[in-house]
């Protein structure tokens, strides 16, 4: 089957692709309509993501290889080099997840960009931005993966800069492309290190070189390697850009760039880590797993403190980049000290997370884009009400917050599951410091769920429930319907993946067979309709959780409405007899997150500023009371508000070579010239 | 532990209900379904409507321990939505016509009312002050009058339980 | 087949049972303050009524609100099922362990959070904001505590972790399970809205957690809002008797034996009881803003247990 299947298909498949990208961006150029272009970009996304998913598919499934070499272009660097492992696969299939819904939407969610912004270059850049991040995870040497990954940040700088007159969209767009070619340096400067001498730099290449290295050499790359894919990540103290970007690009644009982009930094760790580089030491899993842990805390922690509706949303992303980093550390640490079965476990865990991720997150920013659709407003204490306004977008955002929640019996509760059971063994390793480290983290873990509950209890209760806070929530309007469909379809994905939890994860086992050192046969990592972990050390049945819930309620229902009384009758609001209700009444969203933020303020260290006019004929009488709190992210404090005024010092001395003066310039040549003429009779001498 | 040892030095000193002079009469014809439904767990909600706190004093007395109301399954509970019962005090105030209205509409059926005191009845002292809209059976309808200024909590019980028709003792 | 139908009558018993528990707590407060109180089967009566009663809605609340009891009783029914009672081992242990249990609770309690802000009174959302602080706070604790007991147990599994105790009674008094005892404990008076944390009889409102979320609810929405507290308090009681304490938990699915599991869980459950009215009416509530000092010693507490876990392998 395999053999039949390749490689012909693979490649006509991988050419749809390509040709639907391209045309989708084409079309979106030369349309001539906004409407036209729309349907285009939208159809050429929607085409090469779902020939993206096929071809993800066909390798992850049947194991159809498929390698293409194009040595003519570029040929300097090595040529166009794109094969599809199944580590490759399983990310273009998480392309495609988070693409198709994300297209989808595009068309009704873009109509209100007509005139105000140009359609064209956002559909271009669009499918240029899913062509190039498809081919980041196919490219097979150092060459293409620069060029892709570089084309991938250029192209979603773009897109966060469609809204170009927003207050704080350059300020997004310059964080963003400041940090994403941070990364860049990082992660050119670790693949130069393994680039063997000679003229090839295929994957296959590096590999051998690797072999060479000494372990100090490959510790640095390695390094080199996790702050720069990290900073694409989010991990955190890297991520900075991430709550910046996200609320500043369209909705769509968020949903893929959260929910797809930045696993493209956990696939270039896990490129490095499990492939290129091979077993390494055990400190690598540490120094993962404690990146994790504080970017899951620090990110919930400062989730939970937003009031604006998206960059709630991408400080959670920074969080669960964080869970998932604490799984490949936790896999990469068990590797390393030879426990292949929990290694295993523990990266399937992490793989399965991402995937959930991009399901539930992916939905909450499509939700989170209807809401600002229909409202015009993100921040959640200007909304309310939309519960009964828009019903199919709250129903969706409800599942997709239940689901980041960790709830059963949706994916994000099995994913933190089996996240907390593949740390658990390690807890009574033998190994000096894991026992520690892995309590700690499972600490964390633990304290993040909860947090994480709260945060979007908060995000759909204050949202969507009572009653509106401002005129645009109380004229909010129910979605169109390609956007309800998108959601809607990411909502069914939540609940498949959960319960389908029993076929996904034992099939990322093996896939992860064959690499860093895990040859070993995989524990059967699902009986029946279980979960059932390596040693017996425990096991669940998300479908069983799933229908025994359902029944439960089932029940329930049906027992009351037989047996109790059936009367209803409609009333206000108890308010202890007060005449009257409004919406000043409710709670808000910083009044919600009020009594953790006094909890962690030693971390918040949020600065309160209260200024009170009173009547200049007398003070004990009040005119107006004004209170402003704010809450400066920790690294921004201590980190880059330092940084950016040293760089700026530094600027600043540096302007004095410009200095203006022609004859100054002239010295500057001159001098120049002879310390070249001084090192060349140097070296020749 | 001295809490302890004083506990069980005290023991129960709840006293008996006796019976006591008339003071509770009847407003209005009881259903005896709802007397039946509610009769071994009523949940009962105080109303303030503008009294000066003599009668309340009372009634905080009857989730003490020497009248304990809860030996009846009678107890008190913070919401209208979950009571059975509205315990009225005051001289209806204009201040408080409409809440102990809205009170009352907030109450799920099916639902009794006391009223406690003189002022409840005949707007006691106050009759005729501009700041009172009315006794309380001008606002909500009561079922049980509990005269006083103020009444005993035993006095107080005894009208509860004469409104589920537990009293007198059978 | 015997062991399914014994899962299921015991999980149906558990069901009815819970509020005779809360019963008896109560009547235990009441004759520690000298005074006769209501019987213990007193909650029966209450829910008997409240079922009879009308159901009276905000014109704000949405359908949350009105589907918010079914899956608050339903998931706390699901954790009642996945509590072993009488017998180990369960064929429901394969559905789901510890965890799930402990995640099952937290679906409950996001719901009554999210019905607590749906009729958009200050109350609900005040009620809503602390309790999901209180239970995100406790959370690490409790993932520690299970991982205590799952360290010398082998297993999350609950089955496995009560069949480990009972085939080795000495890890029932080592440090690790005492301090996840302790630990758990505290856990227990902050999930279930107990003194120090919550006072469960308050009427003013800023002292409320709990049950400022359930102000707005009547009639049979009430009740199986308050029979779902129940049984919650059911499930903790079972937690601390049934896996610290394992003793007179049937091996074997016996008539003899499952006799002794019931009178002991019967007798553990008084215990406990007494225990909690006792502790209540000891302690005085504490601040809001005190807890999360308490829910920080019980953290400390976990992690010695883990640690001891650790070393005592």
């Amino acid at each position: 089957m395999a053999a039949a299947l390749s490689p012909n298909l693979t490649s006509a498949v991988f050419l749809v692709m390509v040709a639907g990208y391209l045309l989708g961006a084409v079309g979106s150029l030369a349309a001539a309509s906004p409407a036209v272009t729309r349907s285009l970009t939208a159809a050429g996304a929607l085409v090469g993501a779902a020939a993206g998913l096929g071809l993800a598919g066909m390798v992850l499934v049947v194991g159809a290889p498929f390698a293409v070499t194009v040595p003519e272009l570029l040929s300097p660097g090595g040529g166009l080099a794109l094969r599809l492992d199944a580590l490759g696969a399983f990310f273009l299939l998480l392309i495609g997840v988070g693409a198709l819904p994300a297209a989808l939407y595009g068309v009704g969610y873009t109509r209100a960009y007509a005139g105000r912004y140009s359609l064209r270059w956002l559909g271009a850049m669009l499918n240029l931005f899913l062509l190039t991040m498809s081919l980041v995870v196919l490219a097979d040497n150092v060459l293409t993966f620069l060029l892709m990954w570089e084309a991938m940040s250029l192209t979603s700088y773009f897109l966060v800069m469609t809204e170009h007159d927003g207050a704080d969209t350059a300020a997004a767009g310059g964080w963003y492309l400041a940090m994403t070619h941070a990364g860049l340096a990082l992660i050119l400067t670790a693949l130069v290190m393994l680039i063997p001498p000679g003229p090839g730099s295929t994957f296959a290449e590096l590999r051998l070189t690797v072999a060479t290295l000494s372990p100090t050499t490959r510790s640095v790359v390695f390094t080199l390697a996790v702050l720069g894919f990290g900073s694409k990540a989010g991990l955190v103290p890297l991520h900075v850009w991430l709550p910046r970007a996200h609320p500043a690009a369209p909705s769509h644009v968020s949903a893929l760039m959260s929910g797809v982009m930045v696993k493209l930094g956990v696939y270039g760790v896990l490129r490095f880590a499990l492939d290129l580089l091979g077993e390494g030491p055990v400190w690598w899993g540490g120094l993962l797993i404690a990146l994790g842990a504080a970017s899951a805390l620090l990110g919930v922690l400062y989730a939970l403190m937003e009031d604006d509706l998206k960059r709630l949303l991408a400080y959670s992303t920074v969080e669960n980049v964080g869970l998932v980093f604490i799984g490949v550390g936790a896999g990469l640490l068990f590797a390393a000290l030879d426990h292949e079965a929990s290694a295993v476990l523990a990266l399937a865990a992490a793989l399965y997370h991402a995937l959930n991720h991009t399901a539930f997150k992916s939905l909450l920013f499509l939700g989170a884009g209807a809401v600002l659709h229909a409202t015009g407003n993100r921040n959640l204490n200007e909304l309310g009400g939309l519960i009964q306004r828009m019903p199919w977008t709250a129903a969706c955002f409800l599942v997709g917050a239940l689901a980041i929640g960790g709830l059963p019996p949706l994916n994000g509760f099995v994913s933190e599951w089996l996240l907390f059971q593949s740390l658990l063994p390690a807890i009574a390793s033998s190994a000096p410091l894991v026992p520690p480290l892995m309590t700690l983290a499972v600490g964390a873990l633990a304290l993040t769920a909860g947090l994480a509950a709260a945060s979007f209890v908060k995000a759909f209760g204050i949202g969507f429930l009572a009653l509106p806070r401002s005129a645009g929530a109380a004229a909010a309007h129910e979605a169109p319907a390609s956007m309800r469909v998108a959601m809607t379809a990411l909502a069914g994905l939540c609940a498949l993946f959960g319960v389908g939890a029993v076929v996904i994860v034992p099939r990322l086992a093996e896939m992860l067979r064959g690499y860093d050192g895990l040859t070993g046969q995989p524990a059967p990592l699902a009986e029946g309709l279980s979960l059932a972990l390596p040693g017996a050390f425990g096991g669940m049945s998300p479908p069983l959780v799933a229908m025994g819930l359902v029944l439960a309620v089932a029940g329930v229902w049906l027992a009351v409405r037989l047996g109790g009384d059936r009367r209803l009758r409609r009333g206000d609001t108890w308010g202890c007899g007060r005449i009257g209700q409004t919406a000043r009444m409710e709670y808000t969203s910083t009044a919600y997150a009020e009594p953790l933020r006094r909890v962690f303020a030693e971390l918040y260290r949020p600065t309160e500023d209260l200024t009170v006019d009173v009547h200049p004929e007398s003070r004990y009488f009040v005119q107006s009371i004004a209170y402003r709190s704010e809450i400066l992210p920790w690294f921004e404090r201590y980190l880059y508000t330092p940084l950016l005024r040293g760089v700026d010092a530094w600027a600043a001395r540096a302007q004095a070579i410009q200095s203006g003066s022609a004859h100054r310039y002239l010295a500057y040549l001159v001098i120049a010239l002879l310390a070249l003429l001084a090192i060349t009779l140097a070296r020749s001498g | 532990m001295l809490l302890f040892s004083k506990i069980l030095r005290t023991g129960i000193v709840t006293e008996p209900l006796e019976t006591g002079e008339t003071v509770v009469t009847l407003g209005r014809q009881l259903d005896t379904r709802v007397q039946r439904l509610l009769g071994r767990a009523l949940a009962v909600r105080e109303v303030d409507a503008g009294s000066c706190n003599g009668c309340e004093l009372e009634i905080s007395g009857l989730t003490g321990p020497v009248y304990d109301s809860e030996r009846f399954g009678i107890h008190f509970v913070a919401s209208p939505r979950h009571a059975d019962l509205l315990l009225v005090t005051g001289p209806v105030t204009r201040n408080m016509a409409v809440p102990l209205r809205k009170t009352w509409e907030a109450t799920p059926d099916p639902k009794l009312v006391v009223a406690v005191g003189d002022c409840a009845r005949t707007c006691g002292v106050f009759r005729g002050s501009y700041a009172v809209a009315g006794s309380v059976d001008t606002i909500v309808p009561v079922d049980v009058f509990v005269d006083g200024c103020p009444p005993e909590p035993a006095d107080i019980l005894r009208g509860l339980l004469t409104a589920l028709d537990r009293w007198p003792r059978r | 087949m015997v062991a399914w139908a014994v899962d299921a009558v015991q999980g149906l018993v558990a069901l009815v049972l819970a509020p005779g528990v809360v019963g008896l707590v109560r009547w235990l407060k009441a004759r520690l303050q000298s005074r006769r109180g209501a019987p213990p089967w007193q909650p029966y009566r209450e829910l008997r009524k409240l079922f009879a009663k009308e159901v009276v809605v905000s014109t704000n609340a949405s359908w949350l609100f009105r589907i918010a009891p079914y899956v608050v009783f339903a998931s706390t029914t699901a954790a009642t099922f996945l509590v072993p009672f009488l017998a180990v081992p369960r064929p429901l242990d394969a559905v789901g362990d510890l965890l799930v249990l402990v995640y099952l609770l937290l679906l409950a309690t996001v719901f009554l959070a999210l019905a607590g802000l749906d009729p958009g009174s200050a109350f609900g959302g005040m009620g809503s904001s602390r309790e999901m602080t209180v239970a995100a706070l406790a959370e690490p604790t409790i993932a520690l505590a299970i991982f205590a007991l799952a360290l010398s147990a082998g297993s999350t599994n609950l089955g496995q972790i009560v069949a480990r105790t009972l085939a080795d009674p000495a890890t029932a008094l080592s440090p690790g399970h005492l301090l996840a005892f302790a630990a758990l404990f505290v856990v227990m008076l902050a999930e279930n809205g107990r003194l120090p944390v919550d006072n469960p009889a308050t009427h003013l409102e800023l002292t409320m957690i709990h049950e400022a979320m359930v102000l707005e609810y009547s009639g049979r929405y009430l009740a199986l809002v308050e029979w779902a507290a129940a049984l919650k308090l059911l499930v903790f009681f079972s937690l601390l008797g049934n896996l610290f304490v394992p003793w007179g938990v049937a091996v074997a699915l016996t008539p003899g034996a499952l006799a002794v599991a019931a009178g002991s869980v019967v007798v553990k459950f008084v215990l406990l009881a007494v225990g909690i009215a006792v502790f209540e009416t000891r302690v005085a509530k504490l601040r809001l803003f005190r807890v999360p000092e308490l829910l920080s010693v019980s953290f400390v507490l976990a992690l010695l247990a883990v640690t001891s876990s650790f070393l005592a392998r």
